[in-house]
């Protein structure tokens, strides 16, 4: 079942470099690579230059000593100028690194990840769950969206050079273009408790065909999140003020999120997954523009469960309902 | 009559006001506290040998290392160099009779010893397994261990910071010898003033953070803790608000040590005397600036990343520019490789790859993938033990036949300056490698491709406890049969060095003068000085 044709990510091997196995591991083990070079040569040139010193001049040896300096402004500048150009400039580049890496591609595969006191668990869109595995299509990008019931977790794959906190009552997310087929360590990098280190699971990378055939093959869950969102808005009746057809002046929420939101204080936010869940717990505070504030807060009557839920259920919900 | 025979019985030591005596107290807590601490990581890097966490359950791990981080960072570490060499020294360095408030020193020890207690005794009761950072919400809502006890503790720890850190403070702004300039001052004098200010401002906001976890803890005040309307990331801002700096006041007192010690031994001026002292205030103000660093994978904006990420590369370059100095000091010197100067050359090394992996820790893409791994756990431990605690020993040496009169044998204290080293590195270095290849610190039990460089580590942590329990050794040793060593054994020139060894209870005989030139060392003397 598993589409692995490298066994070595998993096999107790050491290497010193995890393998690579995402689009951006390969942009960061460059600058992690220019990063060695230089501090190195730093190093290597320092460490030569104390021990020439040393030796030079060590008590007894018949070096020079005349007019031994005590200052020089001049050296004092280059190695203050010297160092903060280079300083700078890997600045820039791993800044740089770090923003190409912060924009999440439209096309990105959503995959809900739920972190608790000691396990992973996973749903994929078509409703797939699993728990401390992840199995992801090759080449396509994949974006983790993610909250923990507890405590502070940490989403990490080395060989992703990837690696995210997840919190509680808020959504964090990840993403990655995994490279290479393959198996490879996930694992927990928040300490989180007594089991921390046994929080961990693998990450497959299998080929989309095979990806495909596995999302259809596999157990389902018995309900989605979203299909649990989806019977909340019922319970709560939501739709009695948001649906287009109601009566109570109330922002229609097909199609709602990732769009641009205009706020009643003049901001804009865009309609994440935070926003959606924050608009749930504290709806006075996060009022669109052009609506009265009249919704009242559901913190109460909602677990965290339950919000996850809700919020799959809103993110899920299709642009046609706004129109029927 | 010298300080150490003005008075004998344990009231006249546990009611002293002497600087010199209190430091003496502060050496011998600190002591303690760093055997216990030491025995924690003993414990873990046993553990450690193993993938399998077979030694001790996990829930006994994990409070090791809780305890081995409380303690040596707020019972060993911040109290070390300060506290014990700066207590004792700095007021002989400025020429005064003592610091300007005697009573609040004596008092800031009780302050130290209560708090110190105080968390042994949560220790004792069961201990904490939060890790030393006591991170939102699992320290306020899920850890089941005594917390609230052991913030306590260190609440009580801080006031002695504070109380120390005004003392310092008002000393070296009021009882300077007359014609002691602030450019005369040595950068020793500097270092622990920056300290003292960095002390000062930044305990209380530690101070009112442990009270808000204590408070969410006890009374399920929402601060932190999102089920009560409370947001986890305040509470690591506030930490590292405080924390991050003290980083720095970890540092700046190890540097003024080597900044001593180093003209000392290669008998020259130190370079660029007035670039130093800048570049320590440089440290300790833009220090304040960098603890978001801490935080890249945590949630944080991106721009707050790129803000954070900026600040720490730019408060690498006065430490830069300290390297350098020092390496200049050795230009034209004529260089004794006495057991303090081992250690300085030491503390510089390591200082150095210490800092250099910072960098790589300030690149925020470096750091996603680092963070949270054995990579910082080697990096601040090239800090913090590479740097300060072979500072304090370079300090314990030089200064030790002016505490007690008497000198160390030298040959022991080379050699466990060298096993220290090499100890040293072989316990860290692969730390290094464990984190570049994935594995996360605080994991009781790990993967089996990490175990040849653990088992390496723990290897290298048997020799560097061998090289700290020599010093305990041969120092004991010397108190009865050391050499007398006379007022100035290495021809220093600082003030402290023209008193007697021991020093008398009021410091000087007569008012000492300032001296014309705190680094005027030539080779000549050198020659003349030699045992």
């Amino acid at each position: 079942m598993n589409a692995s044709t490298d066994p070595g990510a998993l096999d107790g091997s050491f290497r010193l470099l995890a393998q690579t196995a995402s689009l951006g591991a390969q942009r960061t083990d460059r600058l992690f690579i220019a990063m060695l070079v230089i501090c190195g040569l730093m190093a290597l040139l320092l460490l030569g230059i104390v021990v020439g010193f040393a030796i030079r001049y060590r008590e007894g040896s018949s070096a020079d000593r005349s007019r031994p300096p005590s200052h020089a402004n001049g050296l004092e500048a280059a190695w203050t100028i010297a160092p903060l150009i280079i300083f700078l400039v890997l600045f820039v580049w791993a800044a740089d690194d770090s923003v190409q890496g912060a924009l999440v591609p439209a096309d990105a595969l959503p995959v809900n990840v739920v972190a608790k006191q000691w396990m992973w668990k996973l749903e994929h869109p078509s409703g797939r769950q699993e728990i401390n595995e992840l199995h992801v299509p090759l080449g396509r990008p994949v974006v983790l969206v993610m909250a923990s019931q507890d405590v502070i977790h940490s989403f990490f794959v080395p060989a992703f050079r990837a690696k995210q906190d997840v919190l509680p009552g808020r959504y964090t997310r990840l993403w990655f273009t995994a490279s290479e087929l393959g198996e490879y360590r996930m694992l927990c990098a928040e300490y989180c408790g007594a089991q921390h280190s046994a929080m961990i699971g693998r990450v497959v990378v299998m080929t989309p065909a095979d990806y495909a055939r596995w999302l259809a093959d596999g157990p389902r869950g018995t309900t989605t999140a979203a299909q649990l969102g989806a019977a909340l808005y019922e319970r709560l009746a939501c739709a009695g003020c948001h649906d287009p057809a109601s009566s109570v002046h109330a922002p229609p929420l097909a199609g709602l999120y990732g769009r641009d939101v205009s706020l009643a204080d003049g901001s804009h936010v865009v309609a994440d997954e935070n926003y959606l869940r924050e608009a749930i717990v504290s709806p006075r505070r996060h009022l669109p523009a052009g609506y009265a504030a009249q919704m009242p807060s559901y913190a109460a009557q909602l677990s965290g469960d339950d919000l996850l839920a809700l919020v799959a259920y809103l993110r899920s919900m299709p642009r046609e309902e706004l129109r029927r | 009559m010298s300080y150490l025979c003005d008075g004998h019985s344990l009231r006249s030591w546990l009611l002293t006001t002497d600087h010199k005596r209190i430091a003496i107290l502060y050496a011998l807590a600190i002591t303690a506290f760093f055997f216990v601490g030491g025995a924690a990581a003993t414990m873990i890097r046993l553990e450690l040998t193993t993938p399998a966490g077979d030694l001790v359950s996990d829930d006994a791990y994990n409070k090791l290392f809780t305890a081995h981080g409380v303690i040596m960072v707020w019972l060993f570490l911040i109290p070390s160099i300060p506290s014990v060499i700066g207590n004792f020294v700095l007021p002989l360095m400025i020429g005064a009779r003592d610091l300007a408030f005697p009573r609040l020193n004596l008092l800031s020890w009780y302050l130290y010893m209560a708090g110190g207690l105080i968390v042994l005794a949560a220790l004792a009761l069961g201990g904490v397994d939060t890790g030393w950072t006591f991170y939102t919400p699992y320290s306020t809502m899920f850890s089941n261990s005594f917390v609230s006890l052991t913030l306590f503790g260190i609440f009580v720890t801080g006031l002695s910071s504070i109380a120390t850190g005004i003392n310092f403070i008002v000393t070296v702004h009021a009882l300077r010898v007359p014609g002691l300039g602030w450019f005369r001052l040595p950068l020793f004098v500097w270092a622990h003033y920056a300290t003292s200010i960095i002390l000062v401002l930044a305990t209380p906001v530690l101070a009112i953070t442990l009270l808000l976890v204590a408070a969410e803890r006890l009374f399920q005040i929402g601060v932190f803790d999102p089920a009560h309307g409370g947001d986890p990331l305040l509470f690591q801002h506030l930490f590292w608000f405080y924390s991050h700096p003290a980083v720095y006041i970890m540092v700046l007192p190890a540097m003024g040590v080597v900044s001593e010690i180093i003209p000392c031994f290669a008998r020259k001026r130190i370079f660029g005397y007035r670039f130093m002292a800048y570049a320590i205030l440089a440290i300790a103000s833009v220090g304040f600036l960098v603890w978001g660093h801490h935080m890249f994978v945590s949630g944080q904006s991106p721009t707050a990343n790129l803000l954070f990420s900026l600040l720490s590369f730019l408060v690498a370059v006065p430490s830069a520019i300290k390297v350098f100095n020092w390496t200049a000091t050795l230009y034209k010197g004529s260089i004794r490789f006495d057991a303090p100067m081992l250690y300085a050359l030491g503390f510089v090394g390591l200082f150095t790859i210490g800092g250099l992996t910072g960098l790589f820790l300030a690149s925020i893409a470096l750091d996603v993938h680092l963070t949270d791994t054995y990579f910082v756990v080697a990096h601040f431990h090239y800090i913090m033990v590479g740097g300060s605690v072979m500072a304090f020993f370079a300090g314990l040496h030089f200064w030790w036949p002016k505490v007690v009169g008497k000198h160390y044998p030298e040959r022991l204290g080379r050699a466990a300056a060298v096993l220290v080293f090499f100890g040293f590195n072989l316990t860290f270095f692969p730390q290094y490698l464990l984190g570049v290849a994935g594995m996360p610190r605080r994991y009781h039990a790990y993967p089996p491709e990490f175990q040849v460089l653990n088992v390496l580590s723990s290897a290298g942590a048997s020799i560097l406890a061998v090289g700290y329990l020599l010093p305990l050794l041969y120092l004991g040793w010397s108190l009865r049969h050391g050499r007398p060593s006379g007022a100035n054994p290495w021809g220093a020139t600082g003030l402290e060095w023209q008193t007697a060894s021991p020093p008398p209870t009021h410091n000087f005989e007569q008012p000492p003068e300032a001296p014309q030139d705190v680094y005027g060392y030539t080779p000549e003397i050198g020659a003349r000085f030699g045992r």
